[in-house]
């Protein structure tokens, strides 16, 4: 086991004056057991910073250190690290126990022990049955295992997970979820896990980077990244529906954005006057979309209601309140949080 | 998709049946003529049922006791087509599963022109370059030899293709997944790659074996010497320039025999081959 050190990480694809830079310097400092969450766009970069602390991208500039190693020039099977893929990557030619064990023949490892550790990681993730089976024979779900179990036989310092979640079924990835959970709290191995699915990352992480154009806006555990989002970016990306960012609240201060939450304005008899535009029904609750009575500008504010509030009539005139302790400021030109 | 109606069916059938009786005539009329007598033979019309002499004839060609043009064995010949051809297609099999392997994983200056100088000898064949390369094998002492008649027919820009397209269809993440599990290259070529490609490997076999056992024109010349004749040239050296009698039942006996091999080579590895042509393994 081991902490991880991101020390001003750039990626550059090409050189020169038309270097493409995808990762601006990137800092972060893991602690040892800590389950870190990388969140973003698609194309954010969050999988080349991923793939760099793998090795399996070069890292322009910047140090990466795994425990007190910097692995800066270190093959992959150097770094002591284990990987799973989004398509879990198993070898199709090779049975479940070879595909767990390969690693281990590589590495020399005794037989008799690559025996033991491949059926203790399989009892662990209740493979067993199909230790003798090819990966073709396998549903999604139990490749997904097969993966988690290669990673796990090689007892490395640091777990790192590609998307492993976005090719299975939402019922499964639940399941799934709480499972890598449960795998973390009994092995306490540093991991990291990138995904651009919020939920994943806010139940999941202990703190998560949140990136963006191959920038860190944020890097936080989840209740502060919701609470007190660092940037606009980070404030639309985290929650659902996003935050509200408005330019044109009535009492608004020129280049500051207010950001509030949908479930934290309510609808008041005063307040902000807001026409109504639309009502949408999501089972427990309601979302309304209101848009100024005082500017003529397309600013829509969103409000989440629980269901049982009487539904406004479209077009009618209502009122809605935020909650003081729940808004945010942003500075308009930089995007940062103020 | 196909339809299956009576009159088209039927016809269908007809025009398959007609083409399988125009190959298969020929075929038919050498495995009578190899079993009567020459004299038999040499009859107009010539028998159209099968004689009593089979194993007559067939036990001379085999030794090379016939009345022919040459007294090479069959048995010889064959044994010569069959290493040839085996040699062929084992080089080219390597070689190309190891050029492809180095023009898709590895990057090295002038990739691109190494591939396309690999796929341009496509426009080479043995009998454009049969000049040079005669000179070259004389050089090197290699007439009558068996690296004379195989080593110049290896090289193979047609499986390096067809490896080539195969391996860009494996994911990269395998490659990686490789990396990390501390594969080196060629433990990943060996571990992963090859067996893989398998079923690949097998349809070229069948392909490249047929090619090895049919040579003509190169033994023809390669080959100077009797015991150093692969069967299809054999059959030539056989029949001679007319100007004595020839047992024909004989060279009939040898023909049928030198279809043997390649037919039971794609009979044995039909399942295969069809599969290396037609399925993708995820």
């Amino acid at each position: 086991m081991a902490s991880i050190a991101l020390n001003n990480v750039v990626k550059r694809y090409g050189t020169g004056p038309k270097a493409n830079q995808v990762i601006h310097g990137v800092n972060a400092d893991i602690a040892d057991g800590e389950f870190i969450v990388i969140v973003g766009p698609s194309g954010c970069g969050k999988s080349t910073l991923l793939r760099m602390v793998a090795g399996l991208e070069e890292i322009s500039s910047g140090e990466i250190s795994i425990g007190s190693r910097v692995v800066n020039n270190l093959e992959p099977a150097e770094r002591d690290i284990a990987m799973v893929f989004q398509n879990y990557a198993l070898y199709p030619h090779m049975s479940v126990f070879d595909n767990m064990a390969y690693g281990l023949k590589i590495a020399k490892v005794p037989a008799d022990e690559i025996r033991a550790r491949v059926d203790k990681a399989a009892k662990i993730l209740e493979i067993g049955p199909f230790l003798q089976r090819k990966p073709r024979e396998l549903s999604g779900g139990q490749r997904q295992r097969v993966a988690m179990g290669r990673a796990i036989v090689r007892q490395p310092q640091v777990f790192l997970f590609d998307e492993p979640l976005s090719n299975l079924d939402a019922k499964l990835r639940a399941q799934t979820r709480l499972e890598i959970q449960k795998l973390h709290r009994e092995l306490g191995i540093t991991s990291l896990f990138v995904t651009h699915d919020q939920v994943e990352a806010m139940t999941l992480a202990h703190r998560m980077i949140v990136m963006n154009a191959g920038v860190m806006e944020q890097f936080g555990t989840p209740e502060e990244v919701y609470t007190r989002p660092a940037t606009t970016f980070v404030a639309s990306f985290i929650g659902s529906p996003p935050m509200n960012l408005l330019k044109n609240a009535p009492d608004a201060k020129p280049g500051v954005i207010t950001g509030i939450r949908p479930e934290h304005l309510d609808i008041t008899p005063s307040g902000w006057a807001l026409q109504v535009e639309a009502v949408e029904m999501l089972g427990a609750e309601r979302l309304v979309y209101g848009r100024w009575a005082h500017s003529a500008t397309d600013e829509l504010v969103i409000i989440r209601t629980e269901e049982a509030h009487a539904v406004p009539a479209l077009g009618a005139t209502i009122h809605a309140t935020p909650r003081p302790d729940r808004i945010h400021h942003f500075d308009a030109a930089t995007g940062k949080r103020i | 998709m196909v339809e299956r109606r009576g009159t088209l069916g039927l016809l269908a059938h007809a025009v398959m049946i007609i083409g399988v009786l125009i190959i298969l005539f020929p075929v038919y009329l050498a495995f009578v003529a190899s079993t009567h007598t020459p004299a038999e033979v040499m009859q107009a019309p010539m028998p159209l049922l099968p004689g009593s002499h089979f194993w007559e004839s067939y036990s001379a060609a085999l030794t090379g006791s016939g009345h022919t043009s040459t007294h090479a064995s069959v048995a010889r010949m064959i044994w010569i087509s069959f290493a040839t051809a085996c040699i062929i297609t084992v080089g080219k099999i390597s070689i190309s599963l190891l050029s492809a392997f180095a023009v898709v994983y590895f990057r090295f200056p002038l990739r691109g022109v190494f591939f396309w100088l690999i796929f341009i000898t496509l426009m080479l064949p043995v009998e454009v370059r049969i000049g040079p390369t005669y000179q070259v094998v004389a050089d090197l002492h290699m007439i009558n030899t068996y690296a004379g008649l195989a080593i110049p027919l290896i090289a193979s820009a047609t499986a390096t293709f067809l490896f080539r397209q195969f391996f860009l269809t494996v994911p990269d993440e395998l490659v990686e997944a490789a990396r990390i599990d501390g594969a080196g290259p060629l433990r990943f070529f060996k571990d992963v790659l090859v067996p893989l490609s398998i079923n690949s490997i097998a349809a070229l076999f069948v392909i490249q074996f047929i090619y090895g056992w049919n040579q003509y024109l190169w033994p023809l010349i390669m080959a100077t010497s009797e015991d150093m004749y692969p069967i299809v040239v054999g059959i030539l050296g056989m029949i001679g320039q007319g100007e004595s009698p020839v047992d024909w039942n004989i060279i009939m006996a040898t023909a049928i025999l030198a279809m043997l091999p390649p037919a039971l080579v794609v009979v044995l590895m039909q399942k295969w081959f069809v599969k290396g042509l037609v399925e993708t393994e995820k």
